[in-house]
């Protein structure tokens, strides 16, 4: 579930949601720098930082590297170890998968015979109800982490309930949200999903205070902004969750953290998550999946490892701008759970990038010329 | 299960060497199909131009425009001799002729005033006038021995770029 807002309401700041974007993308592009003599014909001519720049990018570009499944090794190819990998495949598919799926469904019912109940009748601003609903969700996240076998280590501080703090962490697949909720009740800011998952978002996860959105609405953005401010004053709520990258990213990269979260005024609590590939990449590629086909890859794995580091609250500095901090947190998250930084912004999955990169580009060349012009 | 990562054959990667005129090494081919398919997500065997631009390292190039009319729609071998002038293996005077068919756009062997005017134009965009444009470029067709109204075939390009230190070079990544 890709989640994010955007406080900021209008789009037009994507010059500064940009922080550095230069510093990682190439900038010789400008050959005229080199010489500075007066200008000839061969300077106009000679194209080639552009074109070199443009087949580069095409052989190989880190955008769509964040984004690529990484299928598993193979080891099985082997006439000893193929045997033991069908046998592995007999065990997955035809016991581990059926027993997963009677925990599963032995999970919904008792989680649903107690949910409904507690939550049609009993009355609406009461502390009990909450703490119940609080406990049946983690509950239900935790039969979710057992139906793939999820072997999680967390280290570090369990989040305690308290204002002015959001947490925020690098985000590979919705999965990310259902380990941290297992240990203890967030409340996340997340993308409105169609189908099972939206009536989830819908009917359940809102009692623990989750606020949704849709990416493509500018609308939106005020609004759960508004909702954000609001949520983190008052004590009695779970603690904030927010996924700034707003997308899901392979485990391998991080691409740009949006800036919403960053400018709250209050503590930020960066979460590290890292799986291990060894049984099962658990990377959402939701373009290619849909979150059902994931949860049945995941549970026909052998089991998904992960570790979630629960790191140091960091609090905006002097002088420094929520941009800056972003980038803070980011370094942070990626040195812990080492992941490589890119500069992208991840909604560039359904979006094209600004024009203003190219101009910055234009930019450039125009002003070598001039100069050289001058200088002559 | 197993190693299905090449599925292309030794005659089918002779093949499309022969067709870059052996620009890249087998394991680039195979590099390069790995990566062609990832970039072909119709899976329709050919690149569209909106799939290029969906890389967006590629589609904040000033370029991208003019260089999306040599590439929408190429198959695996036409996109491999591509980038064949972008290969060490390359030599200088097809790297130039790359250029070359840059500039000429309608294809018809000269590249004429306007034509790089035109280039000019997507490099600089709204950061110079088109009296400045148009200044720029007179002065150094002047100076080089061209008229306003003269066309550069690919031997004067030749002539003009061959020692200019032009350097075109993409590496291509073998996992």
């Amino acid at each position: 579930m890709a989640m994010m807002e955007e406080p900021s309401s209008t789009m037009t700041e994507i010059d500064s949601d940009h922080p550095n974007i230069e510093e990682y993308l190439h900038t010789e592009s400008i050959n005229a720098e080199r010489c500075e003599e007066s200008l000839r014909l061969r300077d106009l001519l000679n194209i080639s930082p552009s074109l070199t720049e443009a087949a580069g990018a095409i052989v190989d570009d880190s955008f769509t590297r964040c984004f690529k499944s990484n299928p598993p090794e193979p080891w099985n190819w082997n006439v000893y170890l193929f045997p033991l990998w069908c046998l592995g495949v007999v065990i997955r598919y035809g016991i581990l998968f059926p027993a997963r799926v009677a925990v599963l469904a032995v999970g919904w019912m008792v989680f649903f015979m107690a949910f409904i109940p507690v939550h049609f009748l009993m009355s609406d601003h009461n502390n009990l109800k909450q703490k119940i609903e609080r406990k049946l969700v983690e509950m239900m996240c935790s039969v979710f982490v057992a139906s793939w076998t999820g072997v999680v280590k967390y280290h570090g501080p369990r989040p305690s309930m308290r204002p002015q703090q959001v947490f925020v962490a690098n985000h590979t697949s919705m999965i990310d949200f259902i380990i941290l909720e297992q240990m203890s009740a967030f409340a996340v800011i997340m993308q409105k999903h169609p189908g099972w998952v939206g009536f989830l978002q819908k009917n359940i996860l809102e009692s623990v205070g989750c606020i949704w959105f849709n990416r493509t609405e500018a609308k939106d953005r005020e609004i759960v902004a508004r909702k954000i401010r609001n949520h983190i004053q008052d004590s009695d709520n779970n603690p904030l969750l927010i996924f700034p990258e707003g997308t899901c990213v392979n485990n391998h990269y991080t691409v740009m953290f949006k800036k919403g979260a960053f400018e709250l005024g209050c503590a930020v609590c960066p979460v590290a998550i890292k799986y291990n590939k060894i049984f099962v990449d658990a990377f959402w590629n939701s373009k290619k999946q849909s979150f059902t086909t994931h949860l049945a890859q995941l549970m026909t794995s052998w089991a998904v490892v992960c570790d979630v580091w629960y790191l140091e609250p960091q609090y905006l500095k002097s002088g420094e701008s929520s941009i800056d901090f972003a980038e803070r947190i980011r370094d942070i998250i990626s040195v812990r759970a080492g992941l490589k930084k890119v500069p992208w912004d991840g909604y560039l999955k359904y979006s094209r990038p600004s024009p203003k990169h190219t101009e910055r580009k234009q930019q450039a060349f125009a002003d070598s010329i001039l100069r050289r012009l001058k200088e002559k | 299960m197993g190693n299905t990562s090449s599925m292309l054959t030794q005659y089918d990667i002779e093949e499309v060497q022969e067709h870059c005129n052996n620009a890249f090494s087998q394991q680039e081919i195979v590099s390069l199909y790995h990566r062609f398919c990832q970039l072909d997500r119709s899976g329709g065997g050919f690149i569209s131009g909106d799939e290029f631009l969906s890389v967006p390292e590629f589609a904040v190039n000033p370029l991208s425009e003019r260089l999306l009319r040599m590439l929408d729609g190429l198959n695996f071998k036409e996109f491999v001799a591509f980038l064949a002038a972008f290969s060490s293996r390359t030599k200088m005077e097809q790297k130039i002729e790359f250029i070359f068919k840059v500039y000429d756009s309608d294809g018809n062997g000269k590249v004429t005033f306007d034509d790089v005017l035109n280039v000019m134009r997507d490099l600089t965009g709204s950061f110079m006038s088109e009296q400045q444009r148009q200044k720029v470029l007179m002065h150094v067709f002047e100076e080089a021995g061209y008229e306003k109204d003269s066309s550069l075939v690919l031997s004067d390009f030749t002539k003009i770029l061959s020692n200019s230190g032009l350097k075109m070079e993409v590496e291509v990544p073998i996992d």
